[in-house]
């Protein structure tokens, strides 16, 4: 049920990002969503895009380094309240939440949180049980 | 093929060779090279009263900058017309050293360097893939030479072209490889980039030297080729390889003592120091026709042991792996630091690649010291406190083993530069203090 997200190692130097973005362009590779984690010497750059496998396979090809995950996207209302409704029954699942992101969706008035959690199952459930709507691979509109 | 019975001789025996070819060698540099007749003039070194190899310790050291000075071919025993191959090798610093071989010093290191292949195991029914650099730097040739002196079969196919090298490997079903030991691992990389598994392919032995390389990089070279990885040692000024070499039993490098009188120095004093102490290795050569050395400073510090190998029962004497060189000592605000320490210290941490470069900056008069380190891309994660670390388990191993504080980067994988020939792992940008890249 989850979707697969990818994280690239970036060294902070000029033109990185540049350079990796410039491989998924070439590639015909769509972001749908992504978040960029920065430290002093290095950021994490994190991306949903619509063809994974196609993107890794590309990646490693030029020599940047990916890994790939498991995150839970969920559906949010796009009003006040609506994040603080889908945090809380993660935190009454008792589920710690690595570290997440949004994005707005184009065709509807909501938006779509994604998550990063240890336990990737139990968050869904959690999730589906309070009538959230818990986003499938197919999905995610590209 | 066993005919180098010499390696097998008593200690006394061989000390009787050693000192006979000693007084010979000292007429000879006296009479032939006068850069040493007016050495031995000015320090008032009487050649003639030397009765014991004890002695030596009273005679003055030569330097690299002894090769520099007299460039390219002053410090020559015998006329260049007399000499058939001429080599040079890129010192990091100024000038290029030169030596030259005789005829009688390319029979000499034919012989040291068949000897050295014999101790390593290699026999009939071997191919030797030598990606040591065919040219002025004396590794190719070297190896080369010894092939031929045993009629074993040599691929000469020199350094760089890895792909190539490893399809020729594949065809040829050679089963030594010499080469660098870095080149070995670029090697084993590129094989697995190409969809080939380094660990089933027919090597089975490889002869490794041009750069000091630590007892975990030997463990990842064996695991990665499934071969038998030995340490072969020379230097250009001495012979070029085929100085020692290590036998399977890897217990120190025997050296070829009847050509080469070793002894080991306090590279600060100069004294020298019982068997057993680290220190810098100095050689005399004892044979050389057309480069004699008397007291050469090797740079290279080892440990001596004259006990016989309890493996192979050599009695030549015995120097450890090189531990670095005086020249790599990097003096980090008043500490002295090996790159090969950090090696070590990489090779025991799984998260993070062995392939590493160091960078010395001054700022505010004091040094610092970063070490880029590459991530291993399997355990490269999404989470920065994962990341994070490892950075602090690096740091903290290699600051307890080096006892200062240093500061580390985790880089890209593969963005470290691999080398065909030796590694550059260190970039000194303080002032004074060596060359920018």
């Amino acid at each position: 049920m989850s979707i697969i997200q990818l994280s690239v190692f970036l060294e902070n130097r000029l033109g990185r990002l540049d350079d990796v973005l410039q491989i998924l362009k070439d590639n015909n590779i769509n972001i749908r969503a992504l978040s960029l984690a920065d430290k002093a010497n290095y950021g994490i750059l994190r991306m949903i895009v619509d063809n994974p496998e196609k993107c890794i396979t590309v990646l490693k090809k030029e020599n940047v380094s990916v890994n790939f995950t498991s995150v839970v996207a969920v559906e949010v209302e796009d009003r006040p309240g609506g994040l603080h409704e889908v945090v809380k029954l993660l935190v009454e699942g008792g589920i710690n939440i690595e570290y997440m992101y949004a994005f707005v969706e184009k065709t509807k008035d909501k938006a779509v949180v994604v998550f990063r959690v240890e336990d990737i199952e139990k968050a869904e459930e959690c999730l589906v049980l309070a009538g959230k709507k818990v986003l499938e691979k197919e999905e995610i509109p590209f | 093929m066993d005919k180098f019975e010499v390696e097998w001789l008593p200690e006394k025996e061989l000390k009787r060779i050693q000192l006979e070819r000693l007084r010979n060698i000292l007429k000879y540099v006296k009479e032939k090279v006068p850069f040493y007749n007016n050495l031995f003039n000015e320090k008032k070194i009487n050649i003639d009263k030397f009765s014991s190899l004890d002695d030596l310790k009273n005679l003055p050291f030569t330097t690299k900058s002894a090769l520099r000075d007299n460039y390219p071919f002053s410090l020559f025993a015998v006329p260049v017309s007399q000499v058939l191959e001429i080599h040079a090798s890129s010192g990091t610093t100024g000038k290029l050293t030169v030596v030259g071989y005789t005829k009688n010093d390319l029979k000499l290191w034919s012989e040291v360097m068949a000897r050295t292949l014999l101790c390593a195991g290699v026999k009939k029914g071997d191919i030797i893939h030598n990606a040591y650099g065919y040219g002025l730097f004396t590794g190719g040739l070297g190896f080369h030479y010894g092939a031929l002196e045993l009629g074993i079969p040599v691929v000469p196919v020199s350094a760089g072209g890895t792909k190539r090298q490893l399809m020729l490997i594949e065809d040829f079903k050679s089963t030594v490889l010499t080469c660098t030991p870095s080149y070995s691992l670029c090697m084993a990389e590129e094989a697995r980039d190409m969809g080939m598994d380094p660990s089933k392919t027919s090597i089975r032995l490889g002869i490794f030297g041009a750069e000091p390389w630590s007892e975990g990089i030997r463990e990842q070279i064996e695991r990665e080729w499934n071969m038998l990885a030995l340490d072969v040692y020379g230097l250009s000024e001495i012979i070029g390889p085929g100085v020692a070499m290590e036998c399977p039993g890897k217990k120190g490098l025997h050296i070829w003592a009847d050509h080469f009188l070793p002894e080991v120095i306090d590279p600060e004093t100069g004294e020298v120091l019982e068997e057993g102490r680290e220190g810098e290795l100095v050689i005399t050569t004892l044979t050389k026709e057309a480069l004699p050395f008397i007291r050469y400073r090797t740079g290279d510090i080892v440990s001596l042991t004259s006990e016989p190998c309890s493996f192979c029962g050599r009695t030549m004497p015995r120097i450890s792996k090189i531990k670095g060189r005086i020249d790599d000592m990097l003096i980090i605000r008043g500490v002295n630091v090996f790159p090969s320490q950090i090696e070590a210290v990489l090779m025991n941490i799984p998260e993070v690649a062995p392939h590493y470069q160091i960078i010395l900056t001054r700022e505010k008069h004091l040094d610092r010291m970063e070490i880029l380190v590459e991530v291993v891309e399997d355990v490269f994660s999404d989470e920065v406190k994962k990341l994070e670390e490892i950075e602090k388990k690096v740091l903290s191993e290699i600051e307890s083993t080096l006892g200062i504080s240093v500061s580390v980067k985790l880089v890209e994988p593969k963005s470290i530069e691999r080398s065909m020939g030796k590694a550059k792992r260190v970039i000194d940008l303080r002032q004074g203090g060596g060359q920018c890249p």
